[in-house]
């Protein structure tokens, strides 16, 4: 357990082990008396909890809150299966460190989150066999994921009535059904390696969820850690633009006309949509 | 209750390149024309300080809302067509501008052959090389007559480039040098020549240097800043419509854009259009629009739709083959674009920088210029290679069989991120009897009409140019030197994805009213006052992109247009059974 990557993320702010303490305390019931007193004590020691790990930057924090996700249990899975996507290692943080949990969750909280700009007039025909409901890049289907993840099939992708919400919601919590179902433990409690393979039956389609394939739900999660990796951190994401300073990537720039020509590779400092809109 | 508004001249639906040139050319000409955009308004300031890649590239902040309308799509005749529901599988440009305002800048003209391409085939290989249920045509119009329009757009748009050393006639050059030469498009000339090939600098609507264009519209030059293609530009340097033709048609005080506004019908009587029918997207008031010529010039899609909703035209039969509304659908699909994608060790690329048409390219392998006798197909395309400026969600390229996620995927995303370039292959995409447009049977939209239905597959010949176009850019990318070179797959069908905006036919152009609905000028062969102008003309794709022919064609409506003002009637005579299918 002590070396699990969340663990080793705990000083960075939100992590697996808070949320457990947290949740024991809720669960447990003895502690305040009743429900109602342990979700108070509960809310105020998580408050603390962050607080006295932060990182001490103003990056964030404050909005390390959730918007979209009311349970803790949900967002808990959510944020130990984005960690086993982007782990954190000696190239840099992981998912959790990098806040991709709550990038996600402001995600699903947008319109983008409830589909507001997606057709979503019925019939609704959903082929649980073959239809997935995400699409890929061009060359995806060689060249590994990008932000797109692709399932190969024969009608348009996106067939289901839910939002990605919804979407999510069914996914997380069917991650944890089959944690019980495969190790007779709950998600967050699994090691690494058992996680990982809940997580590759998801993405080779073998759980059933409802109206929605688990390939779908799990590609939708592919993409948004990547997204939340490396969007512009006005996203909550990409925290103190640290998925950004691992690839090299400068930010937006007004220009980069002095970077076009020259034969050597030309490292730059960072900047967010921030520093530039700024000017 | 319908307001009537007073009659103009006039009336463009769409203000892209094809609605924008037409304003433009007939308010400076006298005529009181007003442009319908069913999107918002849009100025150089929206697009200032918004290099977002989330917002615009993995949300498509600059594409059409499909909760109130999309498409639907199947492969077959025997399927039912479901909606395509998502931005991410269906892209077409909205707001004032349309789609011209986020493209790249890719700029080639077609080839005489792209225009000619039955009767050149015929021609060098006999009848049969043209397989049973292809339905490519002739345009009735060749590059020579397409020459002068084809310039004209250039001028206006501030094209920056070289000729193509394969190139056609050309009456002028560029008006701009082309972009900078970074060392991946070194790398791609380089490797190109040394196997005898004739590579070239893109020709880019992302602007060399400052430029004033012949109608006074000043353009400044482009800063390299990775954010053009689904991007607005932050600098009014990259050419489309917002600082070109829509100045111009406003500046005459004869042109007058309305924005939010949802065009249902095409108002028509006695075979005479007499103007639209649009509705407020603000506050729901229905108008109807009078006018002397109705111009369609919005997306393929929505040219399409309002000839079929408003029934004019004969709709195209796939059972009969007969009709010509919605007849021989064509595009760039995700068969397009494929080839092989290389990876380097010892290259570091400044791949974060660069522009939405910078690159190189050859026609060693477009149209015919390469002998067809022994291959399995007609046709080709450019061969092509870009340094868009990746930003960092996208640049998630890593090498086959590696992982899609975990501790591997995370260490080769990072250590290849700006150690990999793409050459593709842009081939001609065909027209076939059994690819085509109608109206759904089942899906409506907010008004309760039928949704477009789009029924399109692939055949051998998709097929085998894009496998022919996939050996031909590994090669290329073996020679600049690639560690591990990854090709693409050829896929079988359609995947119903429509992400790259280039989608086209359905109100082609033709010399044969029985196998065409508009004539060399966009004007309809059943109604002589309602032009058709844009992709939707295109009787098949030519072997590239498609921008400066829809700008081009936009141009010849315009002088059609004039023509018909001035003394009515059909510009063209029709010949019959010019094309037997």
């Amino acid at each position: 357990m002590a070396d699990r990557p969340t663990d080793v993320n705990e000083k960075k702010g939100m992590s697996r082990r808070t949320f457990m303490k947290n949740t024991g305390l809720v669960a447990g019931g003895v502690v305040g008396g009743g429900l109602f007193g342990g979700l108070l004590t509960n809310q105020f020691q998580k408050k603390t909890d962050v607080k006295n790990t932060s990182t001490g930057k103003d990056s964030g924090q404050l909005q390390d809150a959730r918007v979209f996700f009311t349970r803790a249990e949900d967002f808990d899975i959510l944020s130990a299966a984005t960690e086993r996507i982007l782990p954190k290692d000696d190239l840099g943080p992981g998912a959790i460190e990098l806040g991709v949990p709550y990038f996600i969750d402001k995600q699903l909280h947008s319109e983008w989150g409830i589909n507001a700009k997606e057709y979503m007039k019925g019939p609704f025909v959903l082929n649980m066999d073959t239809t997935g409901n995400h699409n890929k890049t061009r060359d995806q289907d060689n060249q590994g994921p990008n932000t797109e993840t692709q399932v190969p099939t024969p009608t348009p992708r996106y067939q289901t009535k839910m939002n990605r919400g919804e979407i999510f919601i069914i996914g997380l919590r069917g991650m944890d059904l089959t944690a019980q179902k495969e190790f007779g433990a709950k998600f967050v409690e699994l090691s690494p390696e058992q996680q990982d393979e809940v997580m590759r039956m998801f993405d080779d389609g073998q759980v059933e969820l409802k109206g929605i394939g688990s390939q779908n739900f799990f590609h939708l999660l592919l993409q948004t850690t990547l997204e939340g990796a490396y969007a512009d951190p006005v996203y909550g994401g990409n925290r103190d633009m640290m998925g950004w300073k691992m690839k090299e990537y400068p930010g937006p720039r007004a220009s980069y006309m002095a970077q076009i020509e020259p034969e050597e590779f030309v490292k730059l400092d960072q900047q967010s949509l921030r520093d530039y809109q700024g000017h | 209750m319908v307001i009537k508004l007073d009659k103009v001249d006039v009336v463009i639906v769409g203000t892209g390149w094809a609605g924008g040139v037409v304003a433009a050319e007939l308010s400076k000409a006298g005529y009181k024309v007003v442009g319908l955009e069913r999107g918002k308004n849009q100025v150089r300031a929206d697009y200032i300080g918004v290099k977002d890649e989330l917002r615009y590239t993995n949300r498509y902040e600059m594409m059409q809302n499909l909760a109130p309308e999309t498409i639907t799509s199947r492969n077959y005749l025997d399927e039912t067509a479901l909606p395509v529901r998502t931005r991410q599988e269906m892209m077409a440009g909205t707001d004032l501008g349309g789609g011209s305002v986020h493209w790249a800048g890719a700029t080639y003209r077609w080839r005489p052959y792209d225009f000619k391409i039955r009767s050149m085939t015929i021609e060098r290989y006999g009848k049969a090389k043209i397989p049973e249920g292809m339905t490519i045509q002739d345009w009735g119009i060749t590059y020579d007559e397409m020459e002068k329009y084809y310039d004209r757009w250039e001028k206006t748009a501030g094209i920056s480039g070289e000729p193509d050393p394969l190139g056609d006639k050309r009456t002028n050059d560029y008006p701009n040098p082309p972009m900078m030469e970074s060392p991946p498009i070194k790398l791609f000339k380089e490797a190109a020549k040394k196997l005898g090939y004739h590579p070239f600098q893109v020709a880019s609507g992302n602007l060399s240097q400052g430029y004033t264009n012949p109608d006074g519209e000043v353009m400044n030059a482009c800063m390299y800043c990775s954010y053009c293609t689904q991007y607005g530009c932050d600098f009014g340097a990259k050419s489309d419509p917002l600082v070109t033709v829509l100045p111009t048609a406003m500046k005459t005080g004869n042109y007058e854009a309305r924005v939010g506004s949802y065009v249902r019908r095409v108002l028509h009587e006695g075979g005479k259009a007499t103007g639209v029918l649009y509705v407020d997207d603000l506050t729901g008031q229905e108008y109807e629009q009078p006018a002397d010529v109705v111009v369609l010039a919005a997306f393929t899609f929505t040219n399409n739709r309002l000839l079929m909703l408003s029934k004019i035209g004969q709709q195209y039969n796939p059972q009969t083959r007969k009709g010509v509304i919605g007849r021989n659908l064509n595009g760039q699909f995700n068969i397009t674009f494929l080839g092989a994608r290389g990876y380097f060790e010892d290259k570091k690329f400044n791949y974060y920088a660069g522009a939405g048409a910078l690159g190189g390219t050859m026609s060693d392998f477009a149209a015919d210029n390469f002998d067809h006798t022994n291959l399995n197909f007609i046709g080709g395309g450019g061969i092509e290679m870009r340094q868009y400026g990746e930003a960092a969600i996208s640049s998630n390229h890593v090498p086959k069989g590696t992982p899609k996620w975990g501790a591997e995927f995370k260490k080769n995303s990072i250590h290849y991120a700006y150690r990999n370039l793409v050459v593709w292959y842009t081939p001609n995409v065909m027209s076939w009897w059994h690819n085509f447009y109608d109206l759904d049977p089942t899906y409506k939209d907010d008004f309760g009409d039928p949704l477009l239905r789009i029924t399109n597959k692939y055949t051998d010949q998709d097929r085998n140019i894009a496998k022919f176009g996939i050996e031909k850019c590994r090669e290329i990318m073996e020679e600049m030197g690639a560690d591990i070179i990854d090709e693409d797959e050829v896929p079988y069908e359609f995947d119903h994805i429509y992400s790259g905006g280039h989608y086209a036919g359905g109100v082609i152009m033709g010399t044969d009213p029985a196998t065409s609905a508009v004539n060399n000028y966009l004007q309809m062969w059943d109604m002589d006052n309602l032009f058709v102008v844009g992709g939707s003309a295109f009787p098949q794709f030519g072997g590239h992109h498609p921008t400066s022919t829809i700008g081009a064609l936009g141009y010849r409506a315009a002088e059609g247009i004039d023509k018909y003002l001035k003394n009515g009637g059909q510009l063209v005579a029709g010949k019959m059974e010019s094309n037997k299918v």
